[in-house]
């Protein structure tokens, strides 16, 4: 049947291409590995020949396959079920990037484009490593495009497709409305799409800029460590021990620099645009992609020693090997849905359980397996390191950095845990806290050595050497500390003493790995920028966990419920961090006096923003925040509030919403009621008393109005708020023509209505008193500080262009020793 | 044995270490009936919210007050106190996750994980499909929402 308003070409192509990927990444690899094996020099040749024209073949499809996809969502194309799903038209152009890669189909492309973009640079410059490291990122591919196949094998699907049309997904098997004669079981009407006018959206909580730029580069890092497992493997594989370190080198470098900007950015978008008050919480999406990195760096190190001292080759071997495999691990957690429960932000369950754990065996063990049959072979050092040398404590560094990632995984892999054995162990109480008592040791840990070890030599320290060089970068650390301790505090008590002084620790740690590196870059390499590579990421490393350890524990709630009337509190210290805050009323807060003045909406979503005023009591600042929120978005009920930030250059105030008046319930439901009072009574009300101060009668009024014998009573009346407020009001009651008629007075921010009703012959009144919460504009947010903030942020900077410099050196030296011999 | 191979046992053996002491302080997965038998025990509790009672929260008198009737999959109830802002999509969860101890008679919550077809739109299709005759529910407000505009 041809339905009106598909359009079907691109889909088309889109398949095809993404059979030819499927085709020519198993043809490469192949080709790669016949390459490979070729004993004979022309034959391997004529071998890689053939291989490149493969993987060649094979960019220009995942190119194709990216286009297509874009153009799909790019023109609104909702036949398709992935531009349905996850864009609409409504969506920003920026946005555009970022639900391209909301879905899993997406981000499969995107790492499959980074795989293509590496290859052709190691095509380029891997010379003879190319056939063996090309051969294992061409089954990547080749992997990777089984991912977005959606191909039926025998009933088993292989892969969910991006180019599924929406009539082809599933999404109409219920709608009657879209079937011919309303009936599910016939044909879908041929004129349906005129019913779809738009897509899904993107979920509101991925529209910020960082979820355009975040993705393409955690998945650059995640897609680049492949390269030095490739070149670890490659070793193995040709029995060419060590000699792949040289260009693994730079390789780990840039996937280090890359996945440890990409993994701190959706730290900054966590920040920025969820609720949960930080930018960390140890969230097993978070985790997986931390642990790749960590690996990594304990990988870098004992490839260093390996460089220096000959020592560490095999666990270089097993860093990068597993560096790689906790990255496919980490895909199968976060993207089979095992994770369940315990994340906030995981994909969903595609049914492709099956297929990504074969993705991750597939590598993981073939090259564990030659790792061990090989590790006889792999060349050692049998004399001892001596404890003065400089590799004997990088090797300690590496190991902690590698126990502390496993530690963390075996934490987050519970769910895998409770699947396998059937238990039903879940996350402790404090699970935060599970994980910071434990790495705050490995902070003071790693930053004592980081501090000192640069000040070793390898092989062999002599004593003289060694101290004469770091007792000044320890003197100043230990003013510097000795300062801090002094005029700073950590509030941090909740977890007692001990745990704070583990903190205090740490910082002192960190200071001292800030000043000792810097100093280095001075007394040890003399200011040479080009060596000073490692001295600068330390720094920066350095700056990181100082950053980590005071913004986090300084942390502070500022939000501090003291407006609204204490309900019945449950023992124990409940959290009461939300604060209320009606319209036009000035409320309390810390520092700041700060008033809710008014909201105002998208012109094209149901995105409000909330504009809340902040004057500092001692009157030196005013300024606006404008938190914002998704408000019933889509049908969904609730709010999805995005936070917004004052920030300073040492702290951040941070503040988003936690709830609004609901504008449905604007019915007033509260009925008046009703008391006589006389001059001075007072009648009490639930948050307060108000005074009848007198009655007035006014005679003398305009006839052609009033009528004959028309008055007017005027009831001033004041009105004392328990929370210290007093109003004044004047109600009204006129009487013309001889009806009664009054206006009802509202006292907004006390929900409290007034209406004069009658004047009794007695000089006394009937005032009717409403309380209705419907009068009221509220919004309740939650505000924090967070100290030093952009010392954090500033130093995973720092840590990069310090990695990014020793890459630069190390492609340098590669390619002075490559033209010399 | 060489001093690196001790450091390296020993610390392994501090990682296990690390490791195990983490099971035992963990929680467990519970339904309300379990939870009830354990009292002051710190469980995640697998329920949902019963609509057919009073949820009660006012922002205004006091923001961080939430109490509700929570129902598992076996039908068993039990009042749930929470001293916090209400969640997010809280009446249109599925599931809800209440992390907290049982006490005293009802359920004092510290942290509740709402699990909604809002943030999981794969899950929204099945909830589609599950409840008959509706038509798709997705494109439609977005449709009147366009027509006010």
């Amino acid at each position: 049947m041809d339905y009106i308003g598909e359009h079907l070409l691109p889909g088309q192509l889109g398949h095809f291409f993404i059979v030819l990927s499927l085709v020519a990444s198993l043809v490469a690899t192949f080709c790669y590995f016949r390459s490979t094996q070729s004993k004979i020099d022309d034959e391997s040749a004529r071998w890689k020949k053939l291989a490149r024209y493969a993987f060649i073949t094979e960019v220009v499809s995942v190119l194709a396959i990216f286009s297509i996809l874009f153009y799909i969502i790019h023109n609104h194309l909702f036949e398709y079920h992935y531009a349905w799903k996850h864009s609409s038209r409504s969506l920003e152009f920026k946005y555009m990037l970022a639900c391209f890669w909301e879905g899993q189909e997406g981000s499969f492309l995107l790492w499959s484009f980074w795989h293509c973009i590496l290859g052709l640079i190691l095509i380029k410059s891997s010379k003879k490593w190319e056939a063996p490291v090309m051969t294992v990122v061409s089954f990547a591919q080749f992997a990777l495009a089984t991912m977005i196949a959606g191909i039926y094998i025998f009933n088993w699907k292989m892969g969910t497709n991006p180019f599924i049309l929406l009539r082809d997904s599933g999404v109409f098997d219920n709608a009657p409305a879209l079937h011919l004669n309303l009936d599910v079981n016939q044909p879908l009407r041929p004129d349906y799409m005129s019913s779809i006018k738009d897509g899904n959206d993107l979920n509101p909580l991925l529209q910020n800029y960082w979820m355009v730029i975040h993705p393409p580069v955690l998945f650059l890092g995640f897609a680049s460590t492949i390269v030095p497992f490739a070149f670890a493997l490659a070793g193995l594989w040709k029995r060419i021990y060590g000699e792949w370190t040289k260009p693994a080198l730079p390789w780990g470098l840039f996937s280090a620099a890359v996945l440890g900007v990409g993994i701190m950015m959706g730290a900054m978008w966590a920040y920025e645009s969820l609720t949960f008050g930080g930018y960390w919480a140890w969230d097993p999406v978070e985790n997986a992609s931390l642990v790749p990195w960590l690996v990594l760096i304990s990988g870098i190190h004992t490839l260093l020693i390996y460089k220096h001292s000959g020592h560490s080759l095999r666990a270089t071997h097993l860093f990068f090997i597993l560096a790689f495999g906790f990255v496919l691990y980490s895909t199968f957690l976060t993207r089979s849905g095992i994770l369940g429960e315990s994340s906030v932000h995981a994909f969903t369950d595609l049914g492709m359980n099956f297929q990504l754990l074969s993705f991750l065996l597939v590598f993981v063990l073939p090259a564990l397996l030659l790792f061990f049959r090989r590790y006889k072979e792999i060349p050692t050092i049998q004399k001892e390191e001596n404890t003065s040398s400089r590799e004997f404590w990088m090797f300690i560094g590496s190991l902690v950095f590698f126990l502390s990632a496993i530690v963390i995984i075996g934490k987050t892999s519970l769910p895998v845990f409770n699947k396998i054995f059937g238990t039903k162990i879940a996350p402790p109480e404090d699970a935060e806290y599970a994980y910071n008592s434990i790495q705050v040791y490995v902070a003071i840990i790693l930053a004592l050595l980081t501090a000192v070890t640069q000040y070793l030599k390898y092989k062999e320290t002599g004593r003289g050497y060694f101290w004469k060089k770091i007792l000044t970068p320890t003197i100043l650390a230990v003013i510097l500390s000795g300062l801090l301790f002094a005029f700073a505090t950590i509030n941090y008590t909740k977890k007692g003493p001990v745990f704070l002084g583990s903190i205090w620790m740490a910082v002192i740690c960190s200071i001292y790995t800030i000043v000792a590196n810097a100093s280095y870059i001075w007394l040890g390499i003399k200011g040479s920028l080009r060596l000073s590579g490692g001295s600068i990421a330390h720094v920066g490393f350095g700056m990181v966990l100082l950053g980590i350890l005071i913004s986090s524990s300084n942390k502070e709630v500022i939000s501090n419920n003291i407006g609204g009337i204490p309900a019945p509190l449950g023992e124990g210290e409940d959290p009461r961090e939300n604060l209320t805050l009606v319209k036009d009323v000035n409320m309390d807060m810390g520092k700041y006096t700060i008033t809710y003045l008014g909201d105002s909406a998208h012109p094209k979503k149901q995105l409000s923003y909330y504009r809340i005023h902040f004057k500092s009591k001692d009157g030196k600042e005013e300024f606006t925040l404008m938190p914002n929120s998704f408000v019933n978005y889509k049908g969904n009920e609730g709010l999805m509030s995005n936070p917004d930030a004052r920030h300073y250059w040492n702290h951040d105030v941070f503040t988003y919403i936690t709830s609004i008046s609901n504008p449905d319930s604007e019915q007033d439901t509260a009925a008046f009621r009703h008391a006589n009072l006389k001059p001075g009574d007072s009648l009490f009300y639930s948050n307060g008393f108000l005074i009848l101060q007198e009655l007035k009668r006014k005679d003398s009024l305009p006839v052609e109005i009033f009528g004959p014998g028309g008055s007017l009573y005027e009831a001033p009346i004041k009105i004392f708020s328990k929370s210290g407020s007093v109003y004044s009001v004047t109600s009204r009651l006129a009487v013309a023509k001889g009806e009664m008629m009054s206006l009802p007075d509202t006292i907004t921010s006390e929900s409290l209505v007034l209406r004069l009703q009658k004047v009794n012959p007695d000089n006394s009144i009937e005032l009717g008193v409403k309380e209705s919460n419907a009068v009221m504009k509220y919004i309740t947010l939650k505000a924090y500080k967070f100290p030093y903030i952009n010392l954090l942020w500033f130093g995973v900077a720092i840590t990069a262009i310090g990695i990014i410099i020793s890459m630069i050196r190390r492609i340098q030296l590669n390619r002075l020793k490559g033209s010399g011999s | 044995m060489k001093k690196i191979h001790i450091a390296l046992l020993v610390l392994i053996a501090g990682a296990i270490g690390v490791l195990l002491t983490f099971l035992k302080t963990a929680s467990t997965y519970d339904t309300i009936d379990t939870a009830i038998a354990k009292p002051g025990k710190f469980v995640h509790l697998m329920a949902r919210l019963d609509k057919s009672q009073p949820v009660e929260y006012d922002a205004i008198k006091n923001p961080n007050y939430l109490t509700f009737t929570a129902i598992d999959t076996l039908g068993k109830s039990v009042k749930v106190v929470y001293h916090n802002a209400k969640p997010d999509n809280f009446e249109i969860s599925e599931r809800l996750v209440l992390k907290g101890k049982y006490q005293d008679g009802k359920f004092e919550c510290k942290d509740i994980q709402t699990k909604c077809p809002s943030k999981y739109k794969e899950e929204m299709k099945i909830t589609d499909k599950n409840t008959p005759g509706t038509s798709i529910a997705n494109p439609e407000p977005t449709n009147s929402a366009e027509k006010k505009y």
